[in-house]
This record gives C-alpha cells, sequence and structure tokens, in this order.
C-alpha cells in the first residue's frame, strides 16, 4: 500500500523468455515508466504455462494475472505460442465456469520490441484492475473450500 | 541444507538512484537459507565478481542470486565466475531490479519493495535450482547443403575446401539455380554463367562432395550434429554410372515441343535434355510426362541409339538415408506468378498487364533468357511473339512488390538494379531502340549500384518515369502501356513492342514443407526465419540448422554468397569440435508416473518425444513411456504444460521452482 493507503494491485505477469521478457527489459532501456504492481516470472515460453499456474498466482492473493508471450509466428520455439493460444481457448470456457472473473485474465502478444506496448499494458492493466478492486471473491471462494 | 549467497548490485547510479539497494541486501539477509547478503557498486566488474567468488568459498555457498540486470544481459557472466570456484553454473540466479524496476519506477520506496520481492522470488527459485551438466553429444563431421544454386554451391564448395565431406541436394536436373540462367550480372556487366560454371564444375569434382541432383529432402530425423536425413532421388531413367553425356539420345529424340524450365518457357526442349549444355551433371534426364515411351509406350528411341545402354525406363524413384552434423538451407526463390491465376487468396495478380495473354509480356527471369548469350534466341533481343527485334521496351518495377493490396508488403531489393541491367543490356543490342522504366522509387543502396543505374540513364539513354502503369493493352501489334508519371505530373502512354515485369521476389515452392521438416521457422511469405536480425542471421532457432541466399529474404548474389560462406563458416566451427554442449535446460520425463499418453509427443515443437518401452531383465515389456531426447529437446516446456499427469518437467523452470517463485509473494 503507497502512502494514501489507496488500494494497490498485486498483479503477477507470467511471460515468455524471448519476447515479452525482452520487450519488459527495452521498455527498462528506454526508460519508460509504469506502475510498480506488477511481478513478473519468467518461463522459456508461453506454451510453458500451465493454466494451474494462473488458478495458483489468485491462490497467492493476485489480484489480475497476465500472460504475454511472442507474437503469432515470431515464438522461438516455433509453435509454442500456438499451443498457449488453444489452451487458453480451452481455458477460458473453463475458468469461467469455475466462477472465475474473465476480467482478472489478460492474455497479450508483446514484442522484443515493443517496449512501448509492454509499458501501455502494464498501466492499462493496473488501472483497470485499480477499478475493479481487489478480488475479494476468489478469497471468499478459498476459504470456503 | 542450503546456504545462499544474494550479490545486489548498484549499477553504479543506475538501480541505486531508484532503489534504496542497501536497505534490499538487508532486508534479504533475513531471509531463511541466506547466508549472506552483500551490496556492491558493479558487480559484474572483476571486483564485483571476486567478492562473489571469495563468499562461495568462504560461507560454502550452494546456490547464488545476483540482483542486477536482466538475465539476457549477465546471467553468462555470474554462471561462469561461479563455475570458477566450482559451484554448478545452473544454481546462479539473477533479479532484475534494473531493467524490470529501477529503470522503470521513480517511486524510491515503491520501487524499493519492489526489489525485494524481486529477489526473495529469485531466492525462491534457487533455493529449488538442481545442478546440471551441460548435454553432449557426439558430431558428425558431414553437412547437408540444400539447394545447389550460387549460395548452395557457395556453402558447399568451403565447407569441403575444409575437409570436410558434403552431401549436396539438388531439386532440378543440374546445379546452377536461378544464376546460370542469368545474361550478365549487375553492376559489373560480366557474363553470370563465366562466373558460375567454372564453380559448378568444382561442386562436381570435389573429392569431398556428394552430389544429389533431380532428388529432394524427404524426412529429417535426429538433433544438432546427429541428423539423419531421408533424399528421395527422382526417377532419371538415365543410368548415371553408364551415361557418358554424349548427347546422341536427346538429338535423337522425336519430342522437341516440351517449354524448357531452363529457359523459363522461352525455349523448347526434347523429351530427354540436359538443361542447358553447362549442365552439371552433364547427364540427360526423362521427362516423364513428356517422353512417348512412358507415356504410350511408343518410340524408345533413346534407348535403341543409346550405345551405353544408359537408359532404363524402368527406373523408379530411390529412398536414401546420410547421417549429417549440420544443414545449410539454401533453397532460393521464384518470381511472383504476375497471371490472373493464384495460388494464394492473398494474392490478387496483375491480370491488368496481360502477362500470359500477350505474348510480348513477359517476365524478368524471361528477359534474361532472351538476352543471354546461352538463350533461345542466341542472346539476339527477339521478342516472343513473332521473333522481331523490338525497339521499344517498357520494364515496369515493383509488380507485386510493396503492394499491399495484390501482391507483398515487402521490396525484392535486386529489381531496381537488374532493370538498370536489362534497360544497358537492351540498349547495347539494339542502338536504335528506346528503353522506358516505370518505377515507384530506385533503390540502388550498395558498392558501385547508384552509379550504375545514373550510367544506365545518363549514358544508355533509358527514359524513366516515376509512377505506376495502370494497363496494358494490345493494338495492332503494339502493346499500349499507359502509366503516370508522377514527376511531370502527367500520364504517359507508351507504344512497345515488349513489357518486361520486374515480379516480387518469393521464396521457391515447397519451402514451407521443408521448413516443417527442419523444425526452422518461417515468416508469412515463407522465407525463412533467422535466430535473431542483427546478431544471429545465419542460424535458425533449430541447432545446426542455417540459412543462406534468398530463402531467407530478397538477395541478390554478392549477399548471398556471403551469407553461404557465413553458414560454411558456422558449420566449420561446429565441425571444428569434438563435441557438442547443448544447454541441459531441458526437460526430463518422470518414466515411473508417465502414462504414455504421448500428448507431449503431438505437442512438442521439436519431435524430441520418443515413445520408449521399459523392459525387465526377461525382456517382458513393463511399462511404456515417454522419454526425451535431450540432443532435439529446445527447453520450450510446452509438454510440461500440456502433461495430464505432471510427468514431464522443466529443468531450469521446473514446476517447484515456478510454483515456490508465486509463493514467495504472499
Amino acid at each position: 500500500m503507497s502512502d494514501n493507503n489507496e488500494f494497490e494491485p498485486k498483479i503477477i505477469a507470467y511471460v515468455c523468455n524471448w519476447c515479452t521478457y525482452l520487450g519488459a527489459d527495452l521498455a527498462g532501456t528506454n526508460r519508460l515508466e509504469y506502475p510498480t504492481n506488477v511481478r513478473i516470472i519468467r518461463l522459456p515460453c508461453t506454451g510453458r504455462i500451465d493454466f494451474n499456474l494462473i488458478v495458483k498466482a489468485f491462490e497467492m492473493g493476485a489480484d489480475t494475472v497476465l500472460v504475454s508471450g511472442c507474437h503469432p509466428g515470431d515464438c522461438h520455439y516455433t509453435s509454442g505460442n500456438y499451443h498457449a493460444r488453444r489452451r487458453w481457448m480451452l481455458f477460458r470456457g473453463l475458468l469461467d465456469t469455475m466462477g472465475i472473473d474473465m476480467e482478472r485474465i489478460h492474455f497479450t502478444w508483446i514484442s522484443a520490441a515493443e517496449g512501448a506496448k509492454f509499458q501501455k499494458v502494464i498501466t492499462e492493466i493496473t488501472e483497470k484492475t485499480k477499478q475493479l478492486g481487489p478480488y475479494e471473491a476468489y478469497r471468499k471462494v478459498c476459504k470456503v473450500s | 541444507m542450503a546456504r545462499i549467497g544474494v550479490f545486489t548490485c548498484w549499477c553504479g547510479e543506475n538501480i541505486a538512484r531508484n532503489v534504496d539497494v542497501e536497505k534490499v541486501a538487508e532486508a534479504i539477509g533475513k531471509l531463511p537459507h541466506v547466508r549472506c547478503s552483500v551490496a556492491y557498486k558493479y558487480m559484474c566488474s572483476d571486483p564485483g565478481q571476486a567478492i562473489m567468488r571469495e563468499k562461495i568459498v568462504s560461507e560454502g555457498l550452494t546456490g547464488v542470486v545476483v540482483a542486477s540486470c536482466s538475465p539476457h544481459m549477465h546471467l553468462k557472466t555470474f554462471r561462469k565466475a561461479a563455475e570458477s570456484e566450482g559451484l554448478n553454473p545452473y544454481v546462479v540466479e539473477m533479479a532484475n531490479i534494473r531493467e524490470h524496476c529501477s529503470w522503470v519506477h521513480h517511486n524510491k520506496e515503491d520501487a524499493t519493495r519492489k526489489a525485494i520481492d524481486l529477489v526473495r522470488m529469485s531466492v525462491a527459485k534457487v533455493l529449488r535450482n538442481h545442478a546440471l551438466d551441460p548435454i553432449r553429444v557426439p558430431v558428425t563431421k558431414r553437412a547437408l547443403v540444400i539447394g545447389g544454386g550460387v549460395a548452395g554451391i557457395q556453402a558447399a564448395l568451403d565447407i569441403a575446401d575444409a575437409g570436410h565431406e558434403v552431401v549436396l541436394v539438388e531439386r532440378d536436373p543440374s546445379i546452377g539455380g536461378k544464376m546460370a540462367g542469368l545474361s550478365e550480372t549487375f553492376p559489373t556487366l560480366d557474363c553470370s554463367q563465366c562466373i558460375l560454371t567454372p564453380r559448378m564444375v568444382d561442386v562436381g569434382q570435389h573429392p569431398n562432395i556428394k552430389l544429389h541432383t533431380y532428388s529432394e529432402v524427404e524426412a529429417v530425423d535426429g538433433y544438432l550434429g546427429n541428423f539423419k536425413v531421408t533424399i528421395r532421388k527422382k526417377a532419371r531413367y538415365v543410368d548415371m554410372d553408364k551415361c557418358t553425356g554424349c548427347g546422341i539420345c536427346w538429338n535423337a529424340c522425336p519430342s522437341k515441343k516440351n517449354l524448357s524450365e531452363f529457359d523459363f518457357g522461352m525455349g523448347t526442349r526434347k523429351a530427354i535434355y540436359v538443361p542447358f549444355p553447362q549442365a552439371v551433371p552433364a547427364r540427360p534426364v526423362i521427362d516423364a510426362n513428356a517422353c512417348i515411351k512412358l507415356t504410350k509406350d511408343k518410340c524408345g528411341l533413346c534407348e535403341k541409339k543409346c550405345p551405353a545402354g544408359a537408359i532404363n525406363f524402368d527406373d523408379q524413384d530411390e529412398l536414401i538415408t546420410e547421417e549429417i552434423g549440420a544443414v545449410v538451407v539454401a533453397t532460393g526463390y521464384k518470381l511472383y506468378d504476375i497471371g490472373k491465376e493464384q495460388q494464394n487468396d492473398k494474392l490478387a495478380g496483375y491480370g491488368e498487364y496481360g502477362y500470359g495473354k500477350y505474348k510480348d509480356v513477359i517476365d524478368s527471369l524471361q528477359f534474361e533468357r532472351i538476352v543471354s548469350a546461352s538463350g533461345p534466341t542466341v542472346g539476339e533481343i527477339q521478342r516472343p511473339s513473332d521473333g522481331k527485334e523490338p525497339k521499344s521496351v517498357v520494364f515496369i518495377s515493383c509488380v507485386g512488390s510493396r503492394d499491399n493490396a495484390k501482391g507483398v508488403s515487402y521490396c525484392s531489393k535486386i529489381c531496381c538494379m537488374y532493370n538498370a541491367k536489362h534497360t544497358m543490356l537492351y540498349k547495347h543490342k539494339v542502338h536504335d531502340g528506346q528503353a522506358h522504366v516505370f518505377y515507384m522509387d530506385i533503390r540502388a543502396g550498395g558498392k558501385n549500384y547508384d552509379e550504375f543505374v545514373r550510367r544506365a540513364i545518363e549514358q544508355d539513354g533509358a527514359q524513366y518515369h516515376r509512377g505506376r502503369v495502370s494497363k496494358i493493352t494490345e493494338e495492332n501489334g503494339k502493346l499500349i502501356v499507359r502509366g503516370v508519371d508522377t514527376l511531370a505530373g502527367v500520364p504517359v502512354t507508351v507504344e512497345a513492342d515488349l513489357v518486361v515485369l520486374a515480379a516480387a521476389m518469393r521464396p521457391a515452392d515447397g519451402v514451407e514443407q521443408l521448413a516443417q521438416k527442419l523444425n526452422v521457422g518461417y515468416d508469412e511469405f515463407g522465407f525463412l526465419s533467422e535466430s535473431h536480425p542483427k546478431l544471429r542471421p545465419i542460424e535458425t532457432n533449430a541447432a545446426g540448422v542455417f540459412v543462406c541466399g534468398a530463402c531467407q529474404g530478397p538477395k541478390d548474389i554478392p549477399e548471398s554468397v556471403a551469407q553461404a560462406s557465413a553458414a560454411a563458416g558456422k558449420v566449420m566451427m561446429m565441425f571444428s569440435r569434438k563435441e557438442l554442449t547443448r544447454e541441459p535446460e531441458v526437460a526430463c520425463v518422470n518414466e515411473q508416473n508417465c502414462a504414455a499418453c504421448f500428448a507431449c509427443a503431438r505437442a512438442c515443437p521439436f519431435n524430441a518425444i520418443e515413445q520408449a518401452e521399459i523392459r525387465d531383465r526377461n525382456g517382458n515389456l513393463v511399462k511404456r513411456t515417454a522419454r526425451v531426447n535431450p540432443g532435439l529437446c529446445m527447453g520450450c516446456g510446452t509438454c510440461v504444460a500440456i502433461c495430464p499427469s505432471k510427468s514431464v518437467d522443466l529443468e531450469g523452470f521446473t514446476e517447484q521452482q515456478i510454483y515456490a517463485q508465486v509463493e514467495s509473494l504472499v
């Protein structure tokens, strides 16, 4: 929490090593400022991201989760991001059925050249999460189970 | 008991300005298992690394976290430093508190809090890192070069001259590629064949080069240093060992009217033919669709006449396998098909230019054959329709290039230069003729290139009109070219005898299928993807596979040759080692738990997962299991996410490590 006790969301970002992680590096190199709320977890590829990880992030108190990788066609591993996308299409429905608020999960493509896009995405989802407020609903479910 | 050392870097002012580095070090020092937590001005400097090395020894560290810049910057540096003190390099992790923190956050308090979180995450991860050993793979010192154009020839000769065996696979009956068909080359106007054919002969005679022409790569198995490649040798109907290349067969062949592929349809050839006189190998091949013996079981004259008994009408395709260590892809280009019919629905074609409808509208490669001394007109410029010498020729640039609406968005790069060359060659042969060029921009970057274009305009009097052509029609044996000159601001109509379209360069047919066999990426146009546009322009993301020439993007001859030599250099670098090492951060199957569903094998982009069987000592099958080939695995982890029984894990990014990172954020 910052000084004025405004709600500071906790955002966990699962990003791939070759595109979005480097995009975030570029945002740094270009000194593009964005809110401090995001915590990046580096994975080799979005294909590595098991959707249990997303659920786990919420369990650990994340208010929003971001998954970001290479643009379609740009995957360092040829097709890992396609698997991630396909899996996302399936799990989207499942997570929705489970009662997870889909506005809490973001899926984007940010390339190594898109430092400005990284800044924009993080700024936007931080703002959005601030509007949505803490993800109390999920924590209540957790306590019940 | 884990003993972790954490080293936080100031990076001069870069980190320290916005992050309270000492506070980070102090907070992290209180974490369980953290044996020492030190901050220093420049961790990557020699004294900085010395502090780390000293602590590894004095504190008996089992893991190290360096909180500084991006791991893409210095992870290797710190892993190397740790290794020099006998610590396994893979128990070193980094926390990125510069690019991801101090450089992007200005509130020091918030940034410091975030930095502590980031370091804590890395500590949580490093506690679960495994000591790993680099994967060592033996290397077969034989290279495969796919494509026998100028790039493939250069790569093959360079590797072969370095003393390694090369297998060169060419789809056509002869090597030489597009360059063998060119007339003269820019910017020196030296004869293309005079440069290339001696190199072709070198390939044919080189003791280290095994040449498979009229052959294609059927399948690729294996991995870096250890590929097994299946090559389909197409039925040639001529026994290469018996044939002497005397030419009696093709002189006897009565089937004359087959369009010559080598002449791009500008000339004809027999059903049994050598593509061009300087072909390597200079042995004929029978076109099974044109041969009357093979289609109708008549004739057979060539067989009767052949003094060597080399004709074999029962010839079949043959599959052979070659073991090789590295692959160079040099499959080259083709021209955009400018006719109305298109295979690709993204491309619309240029029906309004009448290509395919008017005989005297041809593409640039066809023009090359008309100007070439080895061409169907023996270098006399005659138009295809009536064989007359054209007195006015229009060259149109960017047909298909730089055209999002109907063609491709990229610039084909070489057309500005060869258009200028064509106007000069034309003028040198038809002194009273007039060449016109319609262009969008003249892109003549390169040594002596712009001077060359100026020469075409100033000395050889080519008329350059900056603008597009909207339509070509035929009236009274003349082609009416309607365009615009945007510099003069007037419509231009030229009555031409011949129109030459500089069609866009596209990757050769079938390159996508080949890329899939090799696990090499390609872009939306089918050009193969290099690993890094600046720093790894020759490598691909498939280890041991290199690209050169126009298969990677539009290129002229000098660039293709330079890239081919670079690819050969990369191959030689690989072959100079006894064994190759690879990053050990690869997937690994828990074979006890694996339910053998092989969902992982289907998901793997690199075909790195094999179906294995576990047998007891009597040879009875105990169970089936997935097994990762560490030589092939690139470590993407797609298998980990897809495994329903969680039996696969990825070293360096294990489930335990990632979950621990998330949990540390509570």
